[in-house]
């Protein structure tokens, strides 16, 4: 209610109503400011770095903004330049032979290390973004310390701004290290591998290779592609097309076998409720990748359930569990069975107990009989708690890397087929990269992936009744 | 189980009852069966004597501890023992860091109002939707360019970087859990003259000790339970972890003499990691059932 006062306050900057709205407020010494009202020393900062700290007498401040500013300019002038011109043409040299140098020595001169030189030439990409950042805090913090001197007669000395780093710009201490690992080794990476989708970087041009604008895209969509090209449309759909069945199955099949399961440990006759949870949650703390290998043995043709189902008669030739495109799809969908339904009890068997008990005493009173009471109160309940679950279950379904990889890596596949019948996206993304070293069609499959996701996710959050409605139950 | 007419007497009731009761216990107990088998069967295959890829019988004719004797010592191939330790060192550091990363940013995104906040909310939420797998040969070059991908400490170097660095985007969980926490308690170690670093260690830390506790075991199990980062990273056998050396066991080149120790070192990692989870489980339960009592 608060912010619709606010809102209607003509008085009120645009910037004060986004402050009441998010709960902070804007630096008073923004970048803007700082170059319009600042003093000649606080906009020569704006070139020479810290000269504004240095004038109000903060000495070692401004020292670090300068050596700061110096150092970048040394490093991009002598390597920055040249790495970034790189990116123009990534494989100049693309055989490795003998021959005369700049200086007019005989050499061995490699062939292009392409993925080195694309590498640098982002991360220098990215030091530029931060220099950026760094320019902006040297600019605000002359702008700062002229204001604080106007005010109070001399700028904070460089203990009270250490102190200050444990303080008021505790934010910044605290992000600086997870941010700059999630930027070096989750941004970067992203960003090389995207990169790769547009270059020939496969098993024929490696180290050196180059851009090739959008022929990777073209070569997984050709729909006459070789299959000894390791990609074509007809097996990029059928590829995406078993991803999304197979993740719609595993997480509804789950969700509803997991519920079905919950509600039995939970009715009123049965006894020994602790026991039966205890046994179904033993293989949560088996490790997974134990337990999924454990089993793809177990199922093999020589495997123990087909050697006790051939003593038994049962059977006079194997069950073809991994050998048999269907039976290997069904295979993977019943193992995962195994694999999610004790956390889905877990999730469920929670959520039951807390739905709201009046509900189900209001139902009585009314006279509802149990399907009813379970249709109109239970489901919904269950379903409004467990929308964003179910929405997260299903797009790591599609990434459920784990369970295809372990079990039946793919197979059965096709002799040359580069994606076997029950390879995901992301195991096919895997095989290709990391076995075949095709890195630009796996990062075309893994874009493609990332797309796919998105608009499940998107589409799936925005229709449900928790993101439309978020107190519907409270 | 649908009750659309009206039991005549209670005799009829008790009986259909009785029925259902039955039908439940029976449909528990061979679920039950379902889920243990596999369990039970990998226990009792690390004491099988007869060491064979594909045993004729579903449980073992004879027992012997030496499966467990050679996964430890015979050190020629593959080495148990020397993966065992370092993944057990590598997922020490990937702990303290991990919480230490999962702390500070959940504390900032929780506790503190700024600019940025919203926006890097977001951002981990969109990194979160790129497959992981797709970016791990990146992650490679970057290790190479860095000069970490030399063997040995090097190795275990970056897998602890890699790790770690990865823990910056999953805050969310304990994000949630400091939202419980009320802000009056912030407010009041302010009016005491605590500065926001004696607040975030004397106060926000001490409430969430149960949710610490989870994310430490969490963190700790990532070395032991990844598969893809470590398989790319680690390129030769003196560098494995634990999940990629097992996986060897079972290739073409191995299996046939390694199996039963295969299912040896499968007890041996699956025992102290079900004692953590078990152990996490308590205290997720007790984390969620709010952080300020009373």
């Amino acid at each position: 209610m608060a912010n619709v006062a606010v809102a209607k306050d003509p008085k009120l900057t645009a910037a004060k109503k986004r402050a009441a709205k998010t709960g902070f407020h804007p630096s008073p010494y923004a970048v803007a400011k700082a170059l319009t009202e600042g003093d000649l020393f606080t906009k020569a900062s704006a070139v020479v770095l810290g000269l504004g700290n240095i004038v109000h007498k903060q000495y070692v401040k401004g020292a670090v903004f300068l050596l700061g500013e110096i150092l970048f300019l040394y490093l991009f002038f002598t390597s920055g330049i040249s790495c970034l011109a790189k990116l123009a043409y990534l494989g100049p040299v693309l055989k490795g032979s003998d021959g005369w140098d700049d200086d007019g020595n005989y050499v061995h001169i490699d062939a292009t290390n392409s993925v080195r030189e694309l590498l640098y030439a982002v991360a220098w990409i990215f030091l530029i973004a931060g220099f950026v950042l760094f320019w902006v805090a040297a600019v605000r913090s002359a702008y700062s310390a002229q204001v604080l001197t106007e005010k109070n007669g001399r700028a904070p000395t460089i203990i009270e701004d250490l102190k200050a780093l444990l303080d008021s710009q505790i934010k910044g201490s605290l992000m600086a290290l997870p941010t700059l690992g999630l930027i070096t080794f989750t941004v970067l990476p992203i960003t090389i591998t995207v990169l790769l989708a547009f270059t020939d970087a496969d098993h024929n041009h490696w180290p050196p290779f180059n851009w090739v604008g959008f022929e990777t895209f073209a070569k997984v969509f050709d729909p006459n592609g070789s299959v000894a090209a390791g990609v074509n449309l007809g097996l990029f759909m059928k590829v995406l097309v078993w991803t999304l069945v197979w993740a719609f199955f595993a997480t509804f099949l789950n969700f509803f076998l997991g519920m079905f399961m919950a509600m039995v440990i939970l009715r009123k006759g049965t006894r020994l409720k602790g026991l039966w949870r205890t046994c179904f949650s033993m293989s949560i703390a088996v490790p997974q990748f134990v337990s999924l290998l454990v089993i793809h043995q177990m199922l093999t043709d020589q495997g123990i359930l087909n050697t006790m189902l051939k003593d038994w008669g049962v059977i006079d030739t194997s069950l073809p569990f991994w050998t048999d495109s269907w039976w290997a799809r069904v295979t993977v969908i019943v193992v995962n069975l195994w694999i999610g339904v004790p956390y889905t009890i877990m999730q469920i068997t929670g959520i039951l107990q807390n739905v709201p008990g009046e509900l189900y005493e209001a139902s009585e009173i009314d006279g509802a009989n149990w399907w009813q009471t379970f249709t109109n109160i239970t489901m919904p309940y269950i379903l409004f708690v467990m929308t964003p679950y179910l929405i997260t279950t299903f797009t790591s379904n599609v990434n459920n890397f784990n369970v295809i990889y372990f079990l039946s890596g793919g197979a059965p596949a096709a002799v040359g087929e580069s994606a076997g019948d029950t390879d995901l996206l992301i195991t096919w993304l895997y095989k290709l990269t990391v076995t075949k070293l095709d890195y630009n069609v796996g990062a075309v499959i893994g874009i493609l992936t990332f797309i796919v996701l998105a608009t499940v996710a998107l589409i799936t959050y925005r229709s449900s009744g928790s993101y439309k409605n978020e107190e519907g139950f409270r | 189980m649908t009750a659309v007419t009206k039991p005549a007497h209670t005799g009829s009731l008790r009986t259909r009852r009785l029925v259902g009761d039955a039908l439940a216990h029976i449909f528990l107990a061979v679920m039950a069966i379902i889920w243990l088998v596999p369990i039970i069967w990998v226990f009792a295959e690390s004491f099988n004597k007869n060491t064979a890829q594909n045993p004729p019988t579903f449980f073992p004719t004879e027992y012997t501890f030496n499966n467990y004797i050679r996964l430890f010592t015979d050190t020629s191939v593959l080495d148990f023992t020397s993966m065992f330790i370092r993944t057990l060192i590598i997922a020490i550091f990937v702990c303290a860091l991990n919480v230490f990363f999962v702390l500070s940013v959940a504390y900032c995104m929780s506790r503190l109002r700024f600019r940025m906040r919203k926006p890097y909310m977001n951002f981990a939420l969109v990194l979160g939707m790129f497959p992981g797998i797709m970016s791990v040969v990146a992650i490679y070059f970057i290790l190479n360019a860095l000069g970490l991908t030399g063997g040995g400490a090097q190795t275990m170097i970056a897998l602890v970087i890699v790790y770690a660095a990865g823990s910056g985007a999953s805050f969310y969980v304990m994000k949630g859990f400091m939202d419980t926490i009320p802000m009056s308690l912030d407010e009041a170690a302010t009016l005491d003259g605590c500065t926001k670093w004696e607040t975030f260690t004397k106060i926000i830390i001490p409430v969430t000790k149960p949710m610490i506790v989870y994310q430490a075991i969490t963190g700790f199990l990532i070395p032991w339970l990844d598969f893809v980062l470590a398989s790319v990273i680690c390129r030769t056998q003196e560098n494995y972890t634990v999940a990629v050396g097992m996986y060897q066991m079972l290739q073409k080149e191995y299996i046939a003499d390694w199996y039963a120790a295969f299912a040896a070192a499968a007890v041996c990692v699956s025992i102290p990691i079900a004692v953590l989870f078990i152990f996490m489980q308590r205290f997720y339960q007790a984390s969620m059932t709010g952080s300020v009592k009373g």
